[in-house]
């Protein structure tokens, strides 16, 4: 991608470099010969220079076409050079060599012959200048051209573009083209045209198609009309679809937001409301990033994860060893100390940054959007976050299974006074523990300030939805807490169409809160004797 | 007979003296003592007092069902704010056509939405009897019905406090929205008068503040009987040792629902009398931040005594005031601290020191009153 | 003239010792029935297809190697865990899976937990008040009193378990092996049918358990309580036993005379195995 610009540079040198003598000898041009004979006053036979032009491929056919279709290619009187009007205000005008397309200073009308054209002639260049672009190299270019033609096409059209479909290699192309002619003999009152167009979720298709559902020949109408039922259909399913993957987004920043409270509370028991602030402070980080790395967002955002996993994990062992570890076995308490560290976290960003929100910028990459097809496109910051959040999962899950630090960690989950007279320094798990769980949180906060504003109120705007998920999938479950960030952020987006946003957020709150009543213990709760304790 | 045994005791006759003494201290020196002189208790303070009162009160609910129930709820402050909200629903009621759009009936949000009659529920909010029920009833409804269903199911602890917290989040974000009809961002707010009385006269201000201090000395009493009766003991189990207490064949989640309604029902009350002292009732009052905050006072002051939730409460909001008045961006901090503080160096909080010095002296009392009947300051393992 | 006489002779023996009136039907078998009982934790079978029959007045002993699923029958019994299939009776008209554990315990089911539970904040007195049998709905224990009666059995209780002087200490004061006896004291006072006992001389010196066994033994009999006691100690049990049943991996090994179980090779097997396994642990 970053290829790009300077290939086109480069190209830029080269044409320039190539122009310069084509300039010179403009008598050797192609172009010109292509030009000459516009000059004639017989309409057929600059129809006949038309279509030469046409066929020639010349780069600069649309150019021309164009300046003759507004009266602005003209021939200098004298020296029978063709010239393109810029601006035709005044006695002189500015004008650029036809064939260079080079500044040619100004020059009097009276020097200049207009190539006049009549209502036909007009016919025939809009339509040639429809069809310029499907000869275009590339693909891409050639089914953008074919989209904007749609519900343009007209009986001058037809022919020629029938003729360009037999030589087209593109099925896409093909495919947008038909249509474009099934519009075509749709307004004639073709009922057999509906056929192409079925399924189709193009805005202008579907006005066509309504249009001929209000058709006078019942069986036009009646084909069109299923027609577009059959489109309305696949266009719920596209809606379903996009809320599906905005869900999906919601739900993976859910997933990223809790599930390191879910190591912190699951393992060690411990409430920790300063988890929100974490969050922040990640988010923080990157906007710190960013300020160290002026102009290359991108690579600040990557440096940013691991420095926002470095920054939320020490000040998530500051938490440790400065309140929580005083608090052991008195879990009520440790809520309420941590939501004071809370307290002191957000007032201290107020006060030594600023109050207001902060912008942190997104790097080109992960701006835009894929188009899956005409109806549905998926916008790539979601989509990264998304990604994101899957990976870090995976990787706590690894960490989990596969390390010494996780074998250590779930024996102390399951029996803490066992795994402390094996030999595992419970203590020192804690603090592992502790430090990932708020790493993690870091890393949610620099995946968040690519969605939302950077500014105090950011973890305090997740933590209770945080605690949701991770009650909600069962204390201790990685798993759990994946499942029920996803799907609480799918439940969400269904409910918002028809709820509005804050009612869906509180009917959510309302299930979840009933869902508690029925599974004290979550989704996947932890059985046995040792749960109970 | 069982609401009269707090009467009794030591604790309760110092606390409900040094109250009624302070009352009535305040009234003489707002009505006695000319304006401009040094001793003079203005008219301002004399209803931030009444609002310091209605905060105690709403401490001394929290601490119930804390201290002696060992239920963390994070989501007291709904309470008191849905009594907050039945008593401005009252007061907005008795505007009349006196407010900007001079409609007889809809109060001024609802013209501004083009409401063109009251919904159901704010139907007999004009008169004053089933108002002040619905201060009761609107809390301890929402407390019954929630209660039910957690205590059911045993949830309890730390999940316990996480719901109480959703549920008051929840109600926030409820209370936000217009389409529920009770004023939302804005609240209900510019009220006149009470049962005939102007809200902005001192008269009324300072006979809101003593009805306020009366009903925080009735709000202890009930407490304290409850505490004392053998259902305080049982809640104490049900604290210390769920599954004890139901083998022995007590139906835990109906206490903790009696005692957690109770609690509910005066933070409602506390509610009520907050409003026409500050003059406004609004969502942020539901706000998880406050709820927590109330917490806060309880744990400051003592866990498990009644009258350590009022110091806290008193002692805490006073600080709030100077702190906003002089630096406002330390409150925060100081908030903060103080949380982390209390409950790291004060388990027990100031009540804690307090008991140490009466230690000995109240064994004996004991041993003297027939014992079982008292549970006074008894330490409190978490 | 005689049955005044023997009115009052009654009022003499320990009230606590005459079980309240309770619904219980033990004319037609035993007093507790467990039938294919089977529970799993997570795939873990922890009780599997176990048959257990107490009569009414019994003493039985339970013994069994760690995990053998002795304190989740108990769980079982007394509500806390509902199997996954059989069923439980109580007497012949109770059936106990359908009831909570408010409503066994009233039922006239006292349990001792393993590990010592008693209410450390209130006083031994308070906790004696608290168990003992009463009307247990809110209002009642809103508005009680205790009378006097209810003083003269609490004060029997706290002589039985030796804690007269302790009454007024909060019970978080007591040591380990009190806490048993404040506990037991508990269940006493609650008048049961049927009594679950987990390891009741876990941490008590020598006396304390010959007092114990006294005491155990003295409560179980025809028209008194049943006892079911769950003891590692072996010697305690062989102190106190009639029948001995052995749970091995959740269900019944061997039940009979303490003698004729510890000659059972499988018994022996299992038991020492297990034994042999704890020391290494």
């Amino acid at each position: 991608m970053r290829m790009l610009p300077r290939c086109l540079s480069g190209l830029l040198c080269l044409c320039l470099l190539l122009g310069l003598p084509l300039a010179a000898q403009a008598q050797d041009d192609p172009g010109q010969a292509l030009l000459a004979p516009l000059d004639t006053a017989s309409y057929a036979d600059k129809g006949e220079a038309i279509e030469a032009i046409i066929a020639s491929g010349d780069e600069r056919s649309r150019r021309w076409l164009e300046a003759l279709l507004g009266g602005k290619l003209q021939r200098h009187k004298d020296t029978g050079q063709f010239v393109v009007v810029v601006e035709n205000r005044g006695r002189s005008w500015p004008v650029v060599d036809a064939l260079s397309f080079e500044d040619a200073g100004e020059m009097s009308r009276r020097e200049l012959d207009r190539i006049g054209i009549n209502n036909a002639l007009r016919g025939q260049l809009q339509g040639a200048l429809a069809v310029l672009d499907l000869h275009a190299d590339e693909v891409r270019d050639r089914r953008e051209a074919a989209r904007e033609l749609l519900g343009d096409v007209d009986a001058t059209l037809a022919e020629p573009l029938r003729a360009v479909i037999d030589g087209e290699e593109d099925a896409e192309v093909r495919r947008l083209l038909e249509q474009a002619l099934a519009i075509h003999r749709l307004e004639e009152g073709d009922a057999a045209a509906v056929d192409a167009l079925a399924g189709s979720l193009n805005s202008r298709v579907r006005s066509a198609l309504n249009v001929a559902s209000r058709s006078e020949d019942p069986e036009l109408a009646a084909a069109a009309t299923s027609a577009l039922a059959g489109i309305e259909q696949k266009m719920k399913l596209n809606r379903g679809l996009e809320t599906l993957y905005f869900g999906l987004s919601l739900g993976s920043v859910l997933v990223l937001a809790a599930i390191g409270l879910a190591i912190t509370f699951g393992v060690m028991g411990v409430i920790n409301m300063a988890h929100g602030e974490l969050i922040m402070l990640g988010a923080y980080t990157t906007w710190a990033m960013q300020q160290l790395l002026p102009g290359q967002p991108g690579l600040a955002l990557l440096l940013a994860i691991p420095a926002g996993f470095l920054v939320a994990a020490l000040a998530g062992v500051a938490i440790e060893r400065g309140v929580i570890q005083f608090l052991k076995g008195r879990p009520l308490e440790t809520l309420l100390a941590t939501f004071g560290v809370s307290l002191i976290l957000q007032q201290l960003v107020r006060t030594v940054i600023s109050p207001q929100n902060r912008t942190v910028v997104s790097p080109e990459w992960m701006s835009g959007s894929i188009m899956l097809n005409e109806g549905l496109s998926l916008t790539l910051n979601r989509l990264y976050v998304l990604g994101f959040a899957l990976v870090v999962f995976a990787g706590l899950m690894l960490v989990m299974r596969r390390t010494r630090l996780g074998l250590e960690v779930r024996a102390v989950t399951q029996n803490r006074a066992m795994a402390r007279s094996m030999g595992i320094r419970a203590t020192r798990v804690d603090i592992l523990t502790f430090a990932l769980g708020s790493g993690v949180a870091g890393l949610a906060g620099v995946a968040l300030s690519q969605l939302t504003n950077v500014g105090p109120n950011l973890g305090q705007n997740y933590i209770i939805d945080s605690f949701m998920v991770v009650v909600f999938g069962g204390v201790g479950n990685l798993w759990g807490t994946l499942v029920a960030g996803l799907s609480l952020g799918v439940i969400n987006q269904v409910l918002e169409p028809w709820a509005g946003a804050v009612l869906a957020k509180i009917v959510v709150l309302v299930f979840i809160i009933l869902f508690i009543q029925k599974r004290p213990r979550g989704l996947f709760p932890q059985k046995g004797r040792a749960a109970e304790g | 007979m069982w609401l009269t045994r707090p009467f009794n005791e030591r604790s309760t006759r110092l606390f409900l003296g040094i109250l009624l003494a302070a009352l009535a201290l305040v009234t003489v020196l707002n009505l006695a003592v000319p304006a401009g002189h040094p001793l003079h208790v203005s008219t301002y303070t004399v209803t931030l007092l009444g609002k310091y009162l209605s905060y105690a009160l709403l401490a001394v609910a929290v601490d119930l069902v804390w201290g002696y129930l060992g239920i963390l709820s994070l989501g007291h402050g709904a309470f008191f704010a849905l009594g907050g909200y039945a008593m401005g629903m009252y007061l907005m009621r008795q505007i009349g056509d006196r407010g900007t759009y001079g409609d007889p009936v809809l109060p001024d949000f609802m013209v501004f939405l083009d409401w063109d009659s009251l919904p159901w529920y704010w139907l007999g909010f004009d008169m004053p009897g089933i108002a002040f029920l619905m201060v009761l009833l609107a809390p301890g409804l929402l407390a019954l019905v929630f209660g039910f269903l957690a205590f059911r199911s045993r949830v309890t602890g730390v999940y316990l406090s996480i719901i109480t917290q959703a549920m008051t989040f929840a109600l926030m974000l409820a209370f936000f929205r217009n389409e529920m009809g009770f004023g939302g961002n804005n609240g209900l707010t510019d009220f006149r008068e009470l049962l005939g009385f102007d809200l902005r006269s001192d008269a009324t201000r300072l006979g809101l503040f003593l009805a306020t201090g009366i009903a925080l000395a009735l709000g202890y009493v009930l407490c304290r009987a409850i505490v004392a009766s053998k259902l305080g003991r049982v809640s104490v189990a049900c604290r210390d040792a769920e599954a004890r207490t139901r083998f022995l064949g007590y139906r835990v989640e109906r206490f903790q629902l009696f005692v957690f309604v109770v609690s509910a029902m005066l933070a409602g009350l506390a509610g009520a009398l907050y409003v026409p002292q500050v003059g406004i009732i609004n969502p942020s009052e539901f706000s998880p931040i406050f709820s927590i905050e109330v917490v806060l006072w309880v744990a400051l002051g003592g866990r498990a005594t009644l009258y350590g939730a009022v110091i806290g409460a008193l002692l805490v909001n006073y600080a709030k005031t100077v702190f906003t008045g002089v630096m406002p961006d330390a409150w925060l901090f100081a908030l903060g601290g103080m949380f982390v503080l209390v409950t790291v160096f004060l388990p027990k909080g100031i009540a804690g020191l307090l008991t140490y010095r009466f230690q000995n002296q109240r064994l004996t009392h004991r041993r003297e009153g027939e014992g079982a009947t008292t549970t006074t300051g008894r330490g409190v393992s978490a | 003239m005689s049955f005044i006489k023997s009115l009052a002779d009654r009022e003499r023996v320990f009230d606590f010792l005459v079980p309240a009136q309770s619904p219980v039907d033990v004319r037609h078998g035993p007093i507790l029935y467990l039938e294919d009982v089977s529970v799993s934790f997570d795939g873990f079978k922890a009780i599997d297809d176990l048959n257990l029959t107490i009569d009414d007045g019994e003493l039985r002993c339970i013994i069994g190697p760690n995990g053998a699923g002795k304190t989740t029958m108990m769980d079982i019994i007394t509500g806390k865990t509902r199997p996954d299939s059989g069923s439980v009776w109580f007497g012949s008209r109770h059936d106990l899976l359908t009831l909570n554990e408010p409503e066994i315990a009233s039922l006239g089911i006292g349990r001792k937990f393993q590990k010592p539970t008693v209410f450390e904040a209130l006083t031994v007195f308070e906790n004696l008040e608290l168990a003992m049998a009463a009307d247990k709905r809110i209002l009642p224990t809103l508005t009680a009193r205790l009378t006097g009666e209810g003083r003269d059995r609490i004060e029997e209780v706290l002589d039985t378990i030796g804690l007269v002087e302790l009454r007024h200490a909060s019970a978080g004061i007591l040591s380990h092996g009190q806490k048993q006896w404040l506990e037991i004291g508990m269940l006493l006072m609650q008048r049961p049918r049927l009594l679950l006992v987990d390891e009741p001389v876990a941490g008590m010196t020598e006396q304390e358990m010959e007092r114990t066994a006294e005491l155990l033994t003295g409560l179980a009999g025809k028209g008194k309580q049943s006892v079911v006691v769950v003891e590692h100690d072996m010697g305690f049990v062989r102190s106190i036993a009639r029948t001995v049943t052995v749970l091995h991996q959740g269900s019944v090994l061997a039940e009979g005379s303490m003698d004729r179980v510890s000659s059972d090779p499988k018994v022996i097997e299992v038991y020492l195995g297990a034994e042999a396994e704890e020391e290494v642990a």
